[in-house]
């Protein structure tokens, strides 16, 4: 049964190879898959009918008590056997449908045969959840199926619409299947030996179930999204819209039904909501001219006497439901398939433009009398059997609703005289002979191949011969019937007797052949009466109303400033925490300093952080900023951390520069924007985060209460990364996996910024011609001077320190597993070095220097750190393990490596990377930029 | 554990002006905040990691007088990853500068008009408004 399930998914991903290789023929092949399914289940007949039923058990997601249960019975069977085998006939069908060219054919043939899985997996699934996952796949294929031709906004709309209103329902079915889950069991067997105890948690689950099945099964309502789905090509209408999906909430209503007949408002929706759409339903199809829309319409009726059906919870009618579930799959996908038939060998479904196809089609013809007269109940069709049945099981009723049963039948009744007039519009409209306005009859040309009529006839065919087999079918669904209260029923059979149930057909007939007859009257009234329930129009105003309020909230909330929304931010964090901090002020202790000198030191860095916020001189600014950044240094070598204060002080100093080197183009004072007005208000925010952030501090360094991890790292540092530099060793080894995320956000900057700088090209796209002679003719007012800015002394000094600045740097690298340094300061040792070259000698000197491509350092130092992090796998190790090899070189001596220290070349020449891309964007190719500038003002 | 009240109040000076330059709009100014406010976290990893102490070698001093090695390890990280950033901030600056001709950042052009579609009580650019009915959907283009 699994394999069955998943060869559905199998043939749906090869299908778009397939079609390639053989065209439309591919929907043959395509067939085979649920038609192997379909005889499985046949070959299971004799088990079902014994009552038993199949499972297989699939375990998921143990965790979540999901699992690809699947189980078998008689009312699983039944709708297992009218998925599978109308599925394989309308592939079988579509292989002549489509035109042999169609270009989305790939795409349809796929999204078909994954939809016969999903609902057969829907079906046999003994797991709400993945009940739940069957069903929103078959919303999502419906979707994808309606929407075959997106060229007109009608479709569009009417896939959405479909997706939209199932989906809804769907969502609210999760709630109500969750509630259920919870409170027995997520396998629907347990669940139904094991019912949840009656409680308004229940009924709400049930009605949120309810919603889920009426709204897919459209019910009045939600009906309207069926008629719209008819966009679809015709093969889907009949295998979706008619034979399953649309049956899947009847699946669900008459699963539970067995434990919800009985729940509050359980029978009050599905009989009243079911009984109101088999009206409304048949009303609105006995005015449609489109032979597929009568269909359409004549579908929702229908899906409302099984709603009902399915909904009242007897042992007559479930079998009744059983038995019109089938009669209607036969039937009305007989019925689409003809008019697929007559839409494509006449070009039309306009009853008023087919004429005398009776002739011209005997065939067909005949055909569409056999499932008309099932749907319209007429014996010996199965149809009549079914229907039968129905009204036997409605005058039962009243055992269970009371004198609300006889209202029950007179609804049921009434629907089945506006069935047989709509049954008898469609045949007439498809197939009598017609007379044009001016009164001379015509007959519609017809040409179709025979292969496509296969389809229709056996399901046409099938219709009949089921009629005289009540008996048996009877034994097949029983096994179902029996889980339900009521009386035992009579089987299903054609002649019963003179019974009552036999009189209301015959009544039924008889008017509703009336109402055909008078059918010009009708189609007045019709127009003169408004529709009652418009709910299309409330679906519309439903949207339109969303979309508002969608646009007015985004209009609220995203304001679509920088400086309000971290404002916005900044308030949370002051409101939220901040708050929560201060009241936990009063149990937190502090003291006042370790040494003396960190509040010498905090009280210099105070006055530079203040005096950087209040100056608008860009590069005054930026030089307070480097005294704090030089505090917080001295600050980190007090605390005893010298690594940090060190790699401060290189950051400090690169980022010093390499300020003054992107300012140094801007305007030298930045403009007073944010307005004057709210300087306050900004200051006093930002003081309430600066003493929300004090705050946390104090209680998070008060909240340590346990032994730090970190009082072991000396140890282990020592013995399993074999360095002394605790920190370096945190860093290469027992925090490696960190290092390596930030390494990599390093290279990702570092690429940002050398592209940020070097799309010159999209840059002359974007820029208009009058922007960049202005930006020219400033930068040439900037720069008053001679081209030649360069000094001598620092020249030579520079290229005198040079290699002893690259010297530190390695040494720095090599040293800092033991002494302070490592991968970090060194890169930053040679970036240093190169930025000062390039000061020094500008951005010719810098090529000449370092000719290698940043971009080259950046990758070639991931790909080593990465190395280094997977070869200890090669000797048997784990990811980053650190090892250590003590050999001897000739005149160097004694060596004493540790592996830690290629990861850290790694970081190192990832540094350098940085620094590079860094000095050649920001500065040599600024530089290029303003030259280019340059001459382009001295040429105007 | 008791915290140092001095080191606390450094980083909140810092984080608190960060933010002040955080609120402009010169992409050159919230870009300084930003170090600013790094600088102030980095102290408070400090502050948060426990007292001062010697500095964490092995061998040079008994592992109960050293600082605590762990922040001082993310921290040192977070200080190459802020130089990476204000790269990659000042590019963007520099960029913005370049096309424009101010390191400003503008309000975004997009919510500018859904505010203008709110005022005019308006739907969204891709709201179909078409009502009729989609019984009349088909599956063959009626137009072709």
């Amino acid at each position: 049964m699994t394999a069955l399930l998943i060869a559905h998914f199998v043939a749906a991903a090869a299908a778009p190879a397939l079609t390639r290789v053989m065209g439309r023929r591919a929907f043959l092949l395509l067939a085979l898959v649920p038609a192997a399914a379909f005889v499985w289940l046949l070959a299971q007949t004799p088990s079902i009918k014994a009552g038993q039923s199949l499972t297989a058990d699939v375990p998921w997601v143990p965790s979540l008590e999901m699992s690809f249960d699947l189980r078998v019975g008689a009312l699983q069977w039944a709708l297992g056997l009218i998925v599978t085998g109308i599925g394989a006939l309308v592939l079988l069908y579509c292989a002549w449908y489509f035109k042999a060219d169609d270009p989305s054919l790939w795409r349809f043939s796929s999204v078909f045969t994954a939809f016969a899985g999903a609902m057969l997996g829907l079906v046999v699934s003994d797991n709400l959840l993945a009940l739940y996952v069957f069903w929103e796949l078959t919303s999502v294929f419906s979707y994808t199926l309606i929407g075959h031709n997106p060229v007109r906004s009608a479709n569009r709309r009417a896939a959405s619409q479909a997706l939209l209103v199932t989906t809804l329902g769907g969502l609210a079915m999760l709630v109500g299947l969750i509630i259920l889950g919870q409170k027995s069991s997520y396998r629907i067997s347990d669940l139904l030996a094991h019912p949840p105890a009656a409680g308004a948690l229940t009924t709400t689950a049930m009605v949120l179930i309810l919603l889920g099945a009426l709204t897919k099964s459209a019910q009045v309502p939600f009906h309207f999204w069926l008629p719209g789905a008819m966009a679809a090509p015709t093969p889907v209408s009949a295998y979706l819209h008619a034979a399953s999906m649309v049956k899947a909430g009847v699946y669900l209503i008459a699963l539970l039904s067995p434990i919800a007949a009985t729940t509050p408002g359980w029978r009050a929706l599905t009989l009243g909501l079911g009984g109101i759409t088999m009206l409304v339903g048949g009303w609105r199809a006995l005015r449609q001219s489109d032979i597929k829309l009568i269909l359409a319409f004549g579908t929702v009726s229908q899906l409302g006497f099984l709603t009902a059906m399915a909904g009242l919870g007897t042992k007559a009618a479930a079998l009744a439901a059983l038995a019109l579930v089938s009669a209607h799959a036969l039937f009305k996908a007989t019925l689409f398939l003809v008019v697929g038939i007559i839409d494509k060998a006449t070009g039309t479904r306009d009853l008023t433009a087919l004429s005398n196809l009776a002739r011209s089609a005997p065939v067909l013809a005949v055909t569409a009398l056999l499932a008309g007269a099932s749907m319209a109940g007429i014996p010996p069709l199965f149809g009549f059997v079914a229907k039968e049945a129905a009204l036997a099981a409605a005058l039962e009723a009243h055992t269970e609703i009371g004198s609300l049963g006889y209202v029950f039948t007179a609804v049921i009744v009434l629907g089945s005289v506006l069935t047989v007039a709509y049954t008898a519009r469609f045949l007439w409209g498809a197939f009598a002979p017609k007379r044009t306005p001016s009164g001379a009859s015509f007959t519609t040309p017809y040409a179709v191949s025979t292969p496509i009529l296969i389809a229709p006839v056996l399901l046409g065919g099938l219709g009949l011969i089921a009629g005289f087999t009540g008996k048996h079918i009877t034994a097949w669904f029983t096994p179902y019937a029996v889980t339900l209260a009521g009386p035992e029923p009579d089987y299903l059979a054609l002649w019963h007797g003179l019974t009552p149930a036999l009189g209301l057909s015959a009544i039924a007939i008889a008017a509703g052949l009336g109402l055909f007859a008078v059918r010009d009257l009708v189609t007045a009234t019709q127009e003169r009466v408004p529709a009652l329930i418009d709910s299309e129009a409330g679906y519309n105003r439903v949207l339109r109303t969303l979309d508002r309020f969608a646009v007015e909230t985004t209009a609220l909330a995203q304001r679509g400033s920088l400086p309000g929304y971290a404002a916005t931010i900044f308030c949370v964090v002051v409101a939220g925490p901040g708050i929560v901090a201060l009241l936990a002020l009063p149990r937190a202790r502090v003291y006042a300093w370790d040494e003396i000198t960190q509040p010498v030191v905090g009280v210099l860095i105070a006055v530079a952080a203040i005096g950087a916020a209040r100056t608008r001189d860009r590069l005054q600014s930026v030089f307070l900023v480097g005294v704090t950044g030089y505090g917080v240094a001295l600050l980190f070598l007090i605390h005893g951390a010298p690594d940090l204060a060190l790699t401060q002080t290189l950051v400090e100093t690169v980022s010093l520069v390499v300020f003054v080197l992107v300012l140094r183009n801007l305007p030298p004072v930045a403009r007073r924007r944010p307005l004057h007005r709210s300087r306050y208000w900004r200051a006093a925010l930002a003081g309430a985060v600066g003493a929300t952030v004090s705050l946390v501090t104090i209680l998070a360094a008060n909240a340590r209460v346990a032994q730090p991890v970190s009082v072991r790292f000396p140890q282990e540092a020592y013995a399993f990364g074999h360095g002394r530099n605790v920190v370096n060793v945190t860093l290469v080894d027992i925090r490696a996996w960190d290092t390596l995320g930030e390494i990599s956000v390093v290279v990702a900057a570092a690429t940002g910024v050398a592209s940020l700088v070097f799309v010159r090209m999209r840059e002359a796209e974007e820029l208009r011609p009058s922007r960049r002679r202005a930006a020219a003719i400033a930068a040439a007012q900037r720069n008053p001077g001679p081209p030649e800015r360069r000094s001598v002394i620092l020249e030579v000094t520079t290229r005198l320190l040079f290699h002893a600045m690259i010297a530190l740097s390695v040494y720095l690298m090599f040293a800092g597993h033991n002494q302070p340094g490592g991968g970090f300061a060194g890169g930053l040792a040679a970036g240093l070095a190169l930025l000062v070259r390039y000061l020094a000698g500008g951005r010719f000197e810098l090529d000449r220097t370092a000719p290698v491509d940043a971009g080259v350092l950046l990758g070639g130092g991931l790909a080593v750190a990465l190395a280094s992090a997977v070869a200890p796998l090669f000797f048997g190790g784990t990811i980053l393990e650190s090892a250590v090899y003590d050999f001897s070189l000739p005149v160097y001596g004694d060596v004493h490596f540790v592996t830690p220290l290629v990861f850290d070349a790694g970081v190192y020449l990832i540094v350098i990377g940085l620094a590079l891309d860094i000095v050649r964007s920001l500065g040599g190719g600024i530089d290029a930029q303003r030259e280019s500038d340059e001459r382009e003002a001295a040429a105007l | 554990m008791s915290a140092n009240l001095t080191l606390i109040l450094v980083a909140g000076v810092l984080v608190a002006t960060g933010v002040h330059l955080i609120f402009e709009r010169a992409l050159s100014r919230v870009i300084l905040g930003i170090v600013l406010a790094s600088n102030g976290v980095g102290v408070l990893y400090l502050a948060a990691g426990g007292a001062a102490g010697g500095a964490p070698f092995v061998g040079a001093r008994p592992a109960e007088e050293m600082s605590d090695p762990l922040p001082q390890a993310m921290v040192l990280t977070a200080i190459v990853i802020s130089l990476a950033s204000v790269a990659f901030v000042l590019s963007l600056a520099y960029r913005q500068w370049r096309l424009t001709g101010s390191d400003d950042v503008p309000d975004d052009a997009e919510d500018e008009l859904i505010r203008s579609l709110a005022q005019a009580d308006q739907t969204s650019s891709t709201y179909d408004p078409e009502t009729e009915s989609t019984s009349l959907a088909d599956e063959e283009d009626a137009t072709a």
